[in-house]
């Protein structure tokens, strides 16, 4: 109850905080003014109930034709922060506009406006085909028939599944269930869609065609607009033209990827595989002059440091301190920023990390 | 946009929700086994579940299938299968599409009418029901002696009581239907339960009378009981009359308190529902997956 009395609180009795919202609506395809989400999680007994906070503050602009990514952890509030915007669940606190509409007040304006794909998740009517279920919800959408099934094998075409049509689609993988999926996002051709995770699950050559079809899709016409959340580091330096980079619902940072990494143009950025540290001495190389951050991959046996330098003449401390503790250093490279390094300077670790730690705290 | 215009745009969205969840809902529930193996099952079902009635009967009353007992119990039981069916092919699509298909989250951001979706999906229930009520009416006039005289069936009153009917109970559905947007997976049964539980107090199987007093007044609250003696009335005719409950009612009487039963019960739906959706928004239940 004292969520929705703060939503009321910030929304209707400071009506002054979002004056200019209504405004703004217009010029922006996704539009969020201080968006908030906690979650009310029951223990065993009611003494025991605690609350998630899974978005907090979220200030976005975003505006038509751009493509625009997410990135973070599993578990940092993208999905939260989709499902709001696509009017699935209701925000605890702040406003959010997709295509001009209020997603609160006037989802069924947002509704037609929209789409959008899961990834990682194997969804649809297993005992219709991919055609009959392609077309059912373009049917939804008030698609005329004919002009459905022209898509539909337009899109089937570019995602490698046109030999499949007329399979039931219980009778596809799960990576080629996600094809039909991201087809059924596109099909409709959205004002704005909602890519969550879109390549989860797909093997790196449908991940690539995918990724090469999305970027097509914006480019094509200036009114699309993608909001696709990641947190492969790559997909989103290729594909967005601007990334916010969130972390336990907050978002950090937001800007074009290059801008991003200009961040860290001053510091210098090493690469070091070692013999296996077994998750030691971290802690002894943070300490040491020089060093901004360090993060820990194991992997296979082999130990990868990621170091954030503030001068590039640290990494002889650092060499020195590992060759002393009988580190075995087994490749040294220097190398540019990536939004990896960009999300460890903010973050403190790298998102494999942050996923680990996550995992581990249950 | 003009007021006729917006009018125009609503309709039409229903009717596209409607006729596409009918297309889909018809899919799902005719197409799990080959045809020849769904039309047994769709005639074995219900005369399974006479059967076992009529066995129950037979040895209670030593055989009298002859009593105007017979057919009240048997053409209440015969219809009966529209309440468990209908209300639950409506609020069984709200957790198939959730848990089973995960695609609820896209139906409700899809530019559809979700009730009426949901309503939709109850369609194909509804029809696999017509068939067996219709199975078990042949059946009990076959073999059992239930007389039904086709040249004195008031046929009017019979299409109108089954429109009224199944509006009602569509309305019961969808109330249902709210219930299982806040409700785990292990709601799977709800539509049954309430099905069941409404079995005694709505005079299927024997009149009100039998009830205990402090009970009564339930089955005079729910529509069901008006609809089944509508049917009763309107098939078999001055039988139906022989038992004491509604034989004060005439038929317009009893249409009229079914019709005004049944508005009651489209308000409470429409207020319930979207009472429903609106905490499962708020609670984050709309794609709700509890791995079953």
């Amino acid at each position: 109850m004292k969520l929705l009395d703060d939503y009321y609180t910030i929304t209707l009795r400071q009506p002054n905080k979002f004056a200019n919202f209504r405004r703004k609506t217009m010029d922006f395809a996704i539009l969020s003014e201080h968006l908030g989400r906690v979650y009310k999680i029951r223990g065993a007994k009611k003494a025991e109930a605690k609350q998630i906070i899974a978005l907090q503050d979220v200030n976005l602009e975003i505006r038509p034709g751009e493509l625009f990514g997410l990135l973070g952890p599993n578990g940092a509030g993208k999905t939260t922060l989709i499902k709001i915007l696509t009017t699935l669940l209701a925000p605890t606190s702040g406003r959010a506009c997709v295509a001009g509409f209020d997603v609160q007040k006037e989802a069924p304006k947002v509704r037609p406006r929209i789409n959008m794909v899961s990834g990682g998740e194997s969804s649809g009517y297993g005992l219709l085909t991919v055609r009959e279920n392609l077309w059912m919800f373009a049917q939804f959408y008030g698609i005329p028939s004919r002009q459905a099934h022209q898509r539909i094998d337009e899109l089937l075409a570019v995602v490698g599944l046109a030999d499949r049509a007329n399979s039931k689609s219980s009778d596809l993988s799960t990576g080629l269930r996600q094809k039909m999926n991201v087809v059924r996002g596109f099909l409709t051709d959205p004002d704005v869609l909602f890519l969550d995770e879109p390549t989860l699950g797909l093997d790196v050559g449908a991940s690539r065609e995918v990724r090469r079809f999305v970027r097509k899709w914006v480019d094509d016409d200036p009114t699309r607009t993608i909001l696709l959340t990641t947190h492969y580091m790559v997909e989103a330096d290729e594909l967005c033209d601007r990334v916010a980079i969130i972390n336990q619902g907050k978002v950090l940072a937001c800007d074009a990827p290059a801008t991003l990494k200009q961040r860290l143009q001053r510091e210098a950025i090493f690469r070091m595989q070692v013999s296996p540290l077994n998750g030691s001495g971290l802690g002894a190389l943070q300490g040491l002059p020089g060093v901004r951050k360090v993060s820990l991959h194991e992997q296979n046996g082999a130990s990868t440091l990621e170091f954030i330098l503030e001068r590039e003449d640290a990494i002889a401390a650092v060499v020195n301190a590992l060759t002393a503790g009988e580190t075995r250093i087994l490749h040294l490279q220097k190398r540019e920023p990536t939004l990896e390094d960009v999300f460890v300077d903010l973050v403190g670790r790298s998102i494999e990390e942050v996923e680990r730690a996550e995992q581990a705290e249950g | 946009m003009s007021t006729t215009s917006q009018i125009r745009a609503s309709f039409l969205e229903r009717w596209r929700s409607f006729r596409l969840a009918t297309w889909l809902g018809w899919q799902i529930e005719s197409n799990w086994a080959d045809p020849f193996l769904f039309a047994i099952y769709s005639l074995i079902k219900p005369l399974a579940g006479t059967a076992i009635l009529v066995v129950m009967y037979s040895i209670i009353t030593r055989s009298d299938f002859a009593s105007p007992v017979f057919p009240y119990i048997y053409l209440g039981n015969a219809f009966y299968m529209y309440v468990g069916q209908v209300m639950t092919g409506i609020s069984w699509a709200v957790i198939d599409d959730r848990e089973h298909y995960k695609t609820m989250k896209y139906m409700v951001i899809a530019p559809l009418h979700f009730p009426t979706y949901l309503m939709g999906r109850g369609v194909a229930r509804f029809i696999i029901a017509t068939i067996s009520v219709f199975v078990t009416l042949l059946f009990g006039v076959l073999f059992l002696g239930v007389e039904i005289d086709l040249a004195q069936v008031d046929w009017l009153l019979f299409i109108a009581s089954m429109l009224v009917g199944v509006v009602m109970l569509a309305m019961m559905g969808l109330i249902l239907a709210g219930v299982m947007l806040l409700l785990a997976h292990h709601s799977w049964g709800i539509g049954e339960a309430v099905a069941g539980a409404l079995y005694l107090f709505s005079g299927a199987i024997f009149p009100l009378e039998v009830l205990p007093p402090a009970l009564r007044p339930l089955g005079f609250l729910m529509p069901v009981t008006y609809w089944l003696e509508l049917l009763r009335r309107t098939l078999v005719g001055p039988v139906a009359q022989a038992f004491p409950t509604l034989a004060a009612l005439s038929n317009l009487q009893l249409m009229g308190i079914l019709l005004g039963l049944t508005l009651a019960f489209a308000l409470l739906a429409s207020f319930s529902f979207r009472w429903c959706m609106r905490l499962a928004r708020e609670r984050g239940l709309i794609d709700l997956v509890t791995n079953y």
